[in-house]
């Protein structure tokens, strides 16, 4: 700069000369939008009766949830329901902030390439769900999801499981100490009953067949948060609310 | 009042063996990324496209794609720029080693992300997905380029901290902030963790990152390279000093807030949303504060947009810029947002944003260094046929995406006379896109080809320089 003087020009020789000011100042100027929206959310927890009834994933919806995230389903279904009538009467209720509290990492998605998940628990019974992972158009006609069959091949490694569910229970989630002494028996309880009723439809899987850890987890989906509006509304009925 | 970037001092002071090495990655990048984005375009319109592999399903290939175009191309494109303006700015030449250091180890990152993410290795943090090994290099890298970013400020031989500058500065301190804070996370294996924070917390965390690696990787560093590159291909000194003071101060306060703006009816507290809202509505000032300086730098010259194919691509990049920030403060108005969210309309803003924006400016950035770094470019023409090619491309893609998210929008909100769901299977709506999915697939090959047109000149370019028959470098103004 050739010609730095002149009139007007005290905020060059207040700022624009000074580098480490300038620096400081630039991070001042960002720290403050970040202090007022992040701070609150990190130092205000739910109340015990928000999360009443909200419960940590299983060890086997764990795995199925790690899976859920490798193969990047986030990018194509949300898990947020958004509180529009043509939301809730396609999908259900909609999503409230508590149901997440065990998300880690959250997947509340950001584009409907496929419909939304965040009530699927319980929509669909387990045969639909293999088959549909199987060829997703087989029981969708016109899909264009890909097709999953590494997901009746691949095992979930015990542990792999393990180590997420213990690294889950060192952030906060509440795990009986009986889980986490034995991560792979309380999959394999839970694994045998996806197992049994698929046999049912005569499908025959694996307990540690990658697809049912997945089903467990889907199945799981907005379950919790589901029962707790029920009971909500049912309680406000039996009060006689209009 | 002299607003012009300051005269290069004697080429051999500078490193632009550095600049080279930046400038070549940002092609190949490029390319590469790009061609990701169109093979996955093409799985949308033709599921198969996959060929079966888990590797190539678009859930595994998408976050490589954004991956690719942010931080490998968008990324080395600005370091380029950097280490070619920063030395001349500063009138110091950067270190050699910390630039190599930065070099290679953002190259190192950007293989260890094409090694990681196909095999479904992520944290599916949008454009923070890689896993926490990675997120590590990622700050030691940084921090290498901060050291020898800073320490040309305090080398400097002038007072004068341009333009430019600042918006560098904001990109290289405020990136840090933004990784650091989204990454923690509890490790569980070598290549997966858990973040510190959950649910709704996890998600605002995410967003005030993700929407602020748009503002300060894809916007800040894109504006330092315009004001420093457009004076420079223009002729002219920037427009306004006092302009770029208030909307750089404005800007970066500003964008910060932005995040919720994603998160809109969703389980985040009210006032939060209310926030996010308000602040990207209040965008549209610094925005077009920035872009109206860019723009009218061009003032008195108007006609060599004409006959100037690198000033066509700043000012349709600055254009862009223009129309992209005020289309994304629109999307933020909690009523729009109700039928934008989750649909292509949002796919074809940060289109308009990254083909348009970055790309644009990227490009006309690397045309105008060619010569400065090798010798005259290979062919001129190809230069406007990149440049038309690009263009359509980018309205190819957008057109169809804008006219498909609202389709579907409104598809998922149609009720019929009875009060039902008109569209209640929504593979019905699915079926509809299907068009839309297909023009926007050939506007991103037609954008893809431009690029690879640009490469093929470049290395063109670099033979006849090479060759020696060619005339020198032209001089550096």
């Amino acid at each position: 700069m050739s010609d730095t003087s002149g009139s007007g020009d005290w905020h060059r020789r207040t700022l624009e000369h000074r580098g480490a000011l300038f620096a400081v100042l630039s991070v001042a100027a960002i720290a403050v939008g970040s202090v007022v929206e992040l701070v609150p959310m990190f130092t205000v927890d739910f109340e015990p009766e928000e999360l009443e009834g909200i419960s940590p994933y299983t060890p086997l919806e764990v795995a199925g949830r790690d899976i859920y995230v490798r193969e990047g389903c986030y990018l194509c279904h949300s898990q947020w329901v958004r509180p529009f009538r043509s939301e809730t009467v396609r999908y259900g209720e909609w999503s409230r902030g508590e149901e997440y509290a065990y998300d880690r990492p959250f997947q509340l998605g950001s584009r409907r390439i496929g419909p939304d998940l965040h009530r699927v628990g319980g929509k669909y019974n387990n045969a639909w769900h293999y088959e549909h992972m199987m060829d997703p158009r087989s029981t969708t006609p016109g899909s264009i999801m890909p097709t999953y069959p590494w997901l009746a091949e691949w095992k979930v490694d015990p542990a792999d499981a393990t180590a997420s569910v213990t690294t889950l229970a060192s952030l906060g989630h509440p795990y009986e100490a009986s889980v986490l002494s034995d991560v792979p028996a309380a999959m394999r309880a839970q694994a045998d009953e996806v197992v049994a009723d698929l046999a049912a439809s005569d499908i025959t899987v694996e307990h540690d067949d990658e697809i049912v850890a997945l089903i467990a987890y889907l199945q799981r989906l907005g379950r919790d948060g589901r029962a707790k509006i029920a009971a909500a509304e049912a309680a406000a009925g039996g009060e006689g609310s209009p | 009042m002299t607003t012009h970037p300051p005269d290069a001092a004697p080429a051999p002071a500078y490193d632009d063996d550095i600049v080279r090495h930046f400038f070549l990655a940002t092609v190949l990048w490029g390319v590469v990324g790009m061609l990701v984005g169109v093979i996955i375009a093409l799985q949308l319109a033709w599921w198969p496209a996959n060929l079966g592999v888990p590797h190539l399903t678009f859930g595994r290939l998408r976050p490589l794609h954004t991956n690719a175009v942010i931080f490998a191309f968008a990324g080395n494109a600005v370091f380029t720029g950097i280490y070619y303006s920063m030395q001349r700015l500063m009138k110091a030449r950067s270190h050699d080693l910390l630039s190599r250091i930065h070099f290679w180890g953002w190259q190192g990152i950007i293989v260890s992300a094409a090694l990681t993410l196909p095999f479904g290795l992520t944290q599916s943090r949008e454009y923070a997905e890689l896993i926490w090994p990675i997120d590590l290099a990622i700050t030691v890298v940084w921090v290498v380029f901060a050291l020898n970013f800073f320490d040309m400020i305090r080398r400097r031989q002038v007072k004068h901290l341009y333009v430019a500058v600042w918006f560098y500065m904001s990109f290289v301190l405020t990136v840090a902030v933004l990784h650091i804070v989204n990454a923690l996370a509890m490790p569980a294996t070598l290549t997966r963790s858990f973040p510190i924070y959950s649910g709704m917390t996890d998600a605002l965390v995410q967003w005030w990152y993700g929407h602020n690696a748009v503002a300060f990787f894809l916007t800040t560093p894109f504006l330092g390279l315009m004001y420093y590159f457009m004076p420079k291909a223009a002729e002219r000194p920037v427009y306004s000093y006092r302009l770029s003071i208030i909307h750089f101060w404005a800007l970066v306060f500003l964008y910060i807030w932005a995040g919720p703006h994603h998160l809109l009816y969703s389980g985040l507290p009210d006032w939060v949303q209310t926030v996010g809202s308000a602040f990207s509505i209040m965008l549209i000032a610094p925005s077009w504060g920035g872009m109206l300086n860019g723009l009218l730098t061009l003032r008195g010259a108007w006609d060599r947009l004409r006959s100037d194919p690198i000033l066509k691509f700043l000012v349709v990049g600055i254009s862009f810029y223009g129309m992209s920030t005020f289309e994304g403060p629109m999307m933020s108005i909690r009523a729009v947002n109700g039928l934008a969210h989750f649909t292509n309309w949002v796919v074809g803003h940060v289109h308009s944003g990254a083909l348009g924006w970055n790309g644009m400016i990227s490009f006309g950035m690397l045309y105008w260094l060619a010569p400065r770094l090798w010798t005259k470019v290979h062919n001129e023409g190809w230069v406007s046929l990149h440049f038309w090619m690009a263009t359509v491309g980018i309205i190819l893609y957008t057109v169809p995406m804008w006219a498909g998210g609202v389709t579907e929008g409104l598809m998922w909100r149609a009720f019929n006379e009875e009060g039902l769901l008109q569209y209640p299977n929504f593979v019905d709506i699915v079926a509809r896109l299907a068009p839309f999915y297909w023009m926007r697939f050939v506007g991103g090959l037609l954008y893809l080809s431009g690029a690879v047109l640009m490469a093929f000149n470049f290395i063109l370019t670099i033979r006849d320089a090479a060759g020696g028959s060619a005339p020198a470098p032209v001089a550096a103004k």
